[in-house]
């Protein structure tokens, strides 16, 4: 409750605030408001999901068009109006989306800019929206037979949503979908292999980010009761962005932060500087602009995680995780079943061959290693097999089924887990949540139940699986730790269990026992035993031989890209072949 | 449309294409070497007509003050960071190009009175004012965050855009300038009027191209350029300060902007934020090229420039519209051919 205290008052403080302050303040919060909402789309899509939009003002421009325009030339009640710009929004979101989020990086922020100043454009030269003076007579909101007439009563229609958006963001985040947003950050490839489409999770988020930016826009058209370009152009939208990175774009108070303190200072600079300087202009941009630098050069993550530190309230949060009925488990094949077989796979980047005339098969119920001297081909191969970098030519069946034409995310969907040699895990969640990821194919509620949070009971089952698998690895006492402060032998426990939390009734692990100490793998030697008597097949890259002739059932042996040796342990450790790959030949 | 106005159109779009050429080789020299998205890249060209204009006109350019500024911004943190790190043999250069060079430059400038001077002179100290400051802007806003994401830097790029238009208003105010034309002379040939002022621009634009190509090709900083933008770690273990070719990619840049802005003056009227939608405009050439290639960057900036000549004669008001939407298919196009390919950041 302790940790509550702040938020409440927050909540007092903005509840009664219209009533004792003067206009002037009422004006200048709801503006704020205004900005925070669209700032809070930009949290999720720039400081959450890692993508860029300078065009976002460009879409509080649709919002706001579309109801000028339809309860102007129309005469149409506004609320169908928002529906109406709703639509448009998410059609002109799904095109730019479609076209900019499969591209890398820069692009999207790229097409941004170009986008938003030709919509800008756009607005001040079509005829029917007024061109550049805009359309005026816009009609007051209606609420239930109430008029918001006033800045004051409008003021808590603004509130109501943003403070609505803020939570459906925050619940957003906390759930099976906001595990996936977060996991776009680290890169596409860990998320895709844990089964999330990060193509759809990039235009989700691309989406609501629009959305509440069309509704910013719908707001205030009804607020100033007429619209012109100006505050839709590309400055706008840059500014945007701005609140967001000031305010601490990775957290949606920051969006808050960041409006609210932009906002004044504009008003400030904007009565300031034109007497410092003598001429009027938007010198603002100029302070904006090196604040702006010197907030990434020093405090990258914004204002919003200073101010947490300042107030102690916050700091400790130790959860738990609930009591939930076991998921659904996948029905085991019967051991000695053939779980993968590849067959003549040759991977080729370019000119150089990493794999060739590569045939291995697993079994249920074996543990079948892969080894060889560094560079062998053994991580590529694990590559083609679990649909990360597919094969150049060649067979791969898994289940009997063909996969070596499938994305890695289908290939997990059909019950293949795997860890990755360098370590892939979100370093700054914790380090149940990056577990959770690895469930995320057991669960099927989207993004609107969990903005709502009605899919509570499901994840109360993902997080209670999670807790499950950590602890059959041992690491049950760090489960709220973050992921990134653990050593690097048990980040790679940490991928086994993500990778057991899919349920697989295969399991790649590459190096999994590199950097664990003699006990710790000892204890990993026995877990994948444990595994093994289940049914589960394993698939082991490894370099401690020890360990691998410990365990494994049957062993391959790379070099150059080819298996030069397959048998069992003892056998494979005297072949004069794998002596001389391993040790030089007698010349 | 008849011939004759075809012809207008085209001699129009291909002079601004020259000038978008130019503008999208520097995007794509400072993109490859250090990452850096740089929309700024259009202040460039409007300090530089501007800072030529304010000499034409007698009065004294607000950038020189921007430029004595930086200078001693950057003297005073690279001295922090020399004495801090214990090697006070770096403070002679710093002297001699963050504070003597800036000042050498201003003593000519009240010196020599350069309205009165030919439009050679003006020209030198325009550039001579202009092009510091792309080095010493690497240096404060962009060599701290050198090793940060794509994303972040084209935050920072962003940010200093919007300090330069700012300062931009400041110092030449809201009202656009025109420079005299370098050349009065007019051809014929056949219907069509060829202005001086048009060849200039090609003759300059194709030296530009020839000169940076023989740089890449045949120079040792050039190829550090061009090892730096290959692989960053690989050329500092060959010796390459990063640093350098940062600041050295900057300046070029700068020298290209501002260079343009001083070709263009005399054709279209420049204010203080004309810059950013002609920088634009070389950004959707480079962007065509994929942000990598020379010769297809060129080509979509001739590309650019037609596609808007001959817009404004059919579609003036929307004219901006179309060069800008052309990106899309442009965006289509590289998201159907290129594949994915993670890359690890």
């Amino acid at each position: 409750m302790k940790a509550r205290l702040p938020l409440l008052g927050f909540l007092v403080l903005l509840a009664f605030g219209p009533l004792l302050l003067p206009e002037f303040y009422v004006t200048l919060l709801n503006y704020i408001g205004l900005y925070s909402i669209v700032a809070l789309g930009l949290v999720l899509l720039t400081g959450v999901g890692g993508l860029t939009s300078f065009g976002q003002a460009a879409f509080v421009g649709l919002g706001a068009y579309a109801t000028g325009y339809l309860t102007t030339a129309h005469a149409l009640s506004p609320w169908l109006a928002l529906l109406a710009g709703l639509g448009v929004t998410a059609a002109v979101a799904l095109v730019l989306g479609f076209l900019t989020l499969r591209l890398s990086g820069h692009y999207l922020p790229l097409g941004t800019i170009a986008w938003g100043i030709s919509l800008y454009f756009l607005f001040g030269n079509l005829e029917f929206l007024g061109g550049h003076t805009g359309l005026t007579g816009i009609p007051v909101l209606e609420f239930f037979g109430l008029k918001l007439s006033t800045g004051r009563e409008f003021y808590y229609l603004i509130w109501v949503v943003l403070l609505g958006a803020v939570l459906a963001t925050q619940n957003l985040l906390d759930s099976r979908e906001g595990r996936a947003i977060r996991a776009l950050k680290g890169g596409g490839l860990m998320a895709e292999s844990m089964g999330v489409d990060t193509a759809r999770t990039k235009t989700v988020i691309f989406l609501i980010a629009a959305l509440f930016a069309c509704v910013s826009g719908w707001l205030y058209a009804h607020l100033q009761r007429f619209v012109n370009p100006t505050p839709f152009g590309l400055h706008i939208g840059i500014e945007y962005l701005f609140m967001a990175v000031v305010g601490g774009a990775a957290h949606v108070w920051g969006a808050l932060v960041g409006a609210g303190l932009i906002t004044i200072l504009k008003q400030w600079l904007q009565d300031i500087l034109p007497k410092i300087f003598g001429q009027s202009g938007n010198f603002e941009v100029i302070f904006f602009g090196i604040m702006l630098i010197l907030v990434l050069q020093r405090a990258r993550e914004g204002i919003w995680p200073w101010l947490v530190r300042l107030v102690p309230f916050n700091a400790n949060q130790q959860r738990t995780v609930a009591e939930a009925e076991p998921l659904p488990c996948r029905q085991m094949p019967a051991a000695g079943t053939v779980l993968l077989e590849v067959m003549d796979a040759r991977k080729e980047f370019g000119g150089l061959v990493a794999n060739d005339n590569m045939s291995l098969t697993v079994k249920a119920g074996e543990v079948m290693a892969l080894i060889g001297p560094n560079g062998a081909g053994k991580s590529t191969m694990f590559n083609c097999i679990s649909g990360v970098d597919p094969v150049t030519s060649g067979e791969i069946r898994f289940l009997g089924e063909r996969t070596e034409k499938l994305v890695s995310r289908e290939i997990a969907r059909r019950g293949m887990g795997r860890t990755f040699q360098h370590v892939r895990l979100l370093p700054t969640m914790s380090v149940l949540e990056n577990v959770a990821i690895g469930a995320h194919l057991r669960g099927d509620k989207g993004v609107l139940s969990a903005s709502m949070h009605l899919e509570r009971a499901e994840e109360a089952r993902l997080l209670a699986e999670a807790r499950r698998q950590l602890e059959r690895v041992g690491l049950a006492e760090h489960l709220f730790d973050e992921a990134g402060s653990l050593p690097l032998g048990q980040q790679r426990v940490l991928e086994i269990a993500r990778a057991l939390c899919s349920d697989p009734c295969l399991l790649l692990l590459d190096e999994p026992a590199a950097g664990l100490r003699y006990l710790e793998k000892q204890a990993l030697a026995e877990l994948l035993r444990k595994l093994r008597a289940q049914g589960m097949g394993i698939l082991l890259v490894e370099h401690d031989m020890d360990f691998v002739m410990g365990l494994a059932d049957r062993v391959v042996v790379m070099e150059f890209g080819e298996k030069i040796s397959e048998g069992l342990p003892e056998e494979v450790q005297k072949d004069p072949v794998v002596l001389e790959a391993y040790l030089g030949g007698v010349e | 449309m008849d011939l004759q106005i075809a012809l207008l159109l085209g001699q129009d779009g291909i002079v601004n294409g020259a000038i978008y050429a130019l503008l999208a080789l520097a995007l794509v020299l400072v993109f490859a070497v250090t990452r850096v998205i740089f929309i700024p890249q259009g202040e460039f060209v409007a300090y530089g007509a501007l800072t030529l204009a304010a000499f034409q006109a007698g009065k004294t350019p607000g950038t020189l003050w921007l430029l004595l500024g930086a200078g001693v911004l950057v003297a005073f943190i690279d001295t922090v960071v020399a004495v801090r790190a214990g090697s006070p043999g770096r403070l002679k250069r710093i002297v001699l190009w963050d504070l003597a060079l800036p000042a050498v430059v201003a003593g000519l400038v009240f010196w020599l009175e350069p309205d009165k001077l030919p439009l050679v002179v003006q020209v030198a100290l325009s550039l001579a004012i202009v092009v510091p400051l792309g080095p010493m802007i690497y240096r404060l806003a962009y060599q701290p965050l050198a090793e940060a994401s794509v994303l972040v830097l084209l935050i920072v790029s962003v940010a200093v855009h919007l300090a330069l238009v700012g300062l931009g208003l400041l110092f030449f105010g809201a009202e656009g300038s025109r420079t005299t034309p370098f050349s009065e002379a007019q051809f014929n040939i056949g219907t069509l009027t060829v202005n001086g002022q048009t060849l200039w621009v090609l003759g300059a634009s194709i030296v530009l191209i020839v000169a940076l190509y023989v740089f890449f090709g045949r120079t040792l900083y050039g190829k550090a350029l061009r090892a730096t933008a290959i692989n960053r770690v690989g050329a500092r273990l060959m010796g390459i300060s990063t640093t350098m070719a940062g600041k050295l990619s900057f300046t070029l840049a700068a020298g290209i902007g501002a260079l343009s802005g001083i070709l263009i003056a005399p054709i279209t009227t420049v204010y203080y934020d004309t810059g950013f939608l002609i920088g634009l405009k070389g950004f959707v050439a480079a962007i065509i090229a994929g942000l990598v290639s020379y010769p297809l960057a060129a080509a979509g900036a001739i590309l650019v420039g037609l596609l808007e000549s001959f817009s404004s004669f059919w579609a003036s008001a929307f004219k901006e519209v179309i060069v800008f939407t052309l990106i899309i298919p442009v965006l289509v196009w590289r998201s159907l051919t290129s594949h994915h390919v993670e890359e690890e950041e």
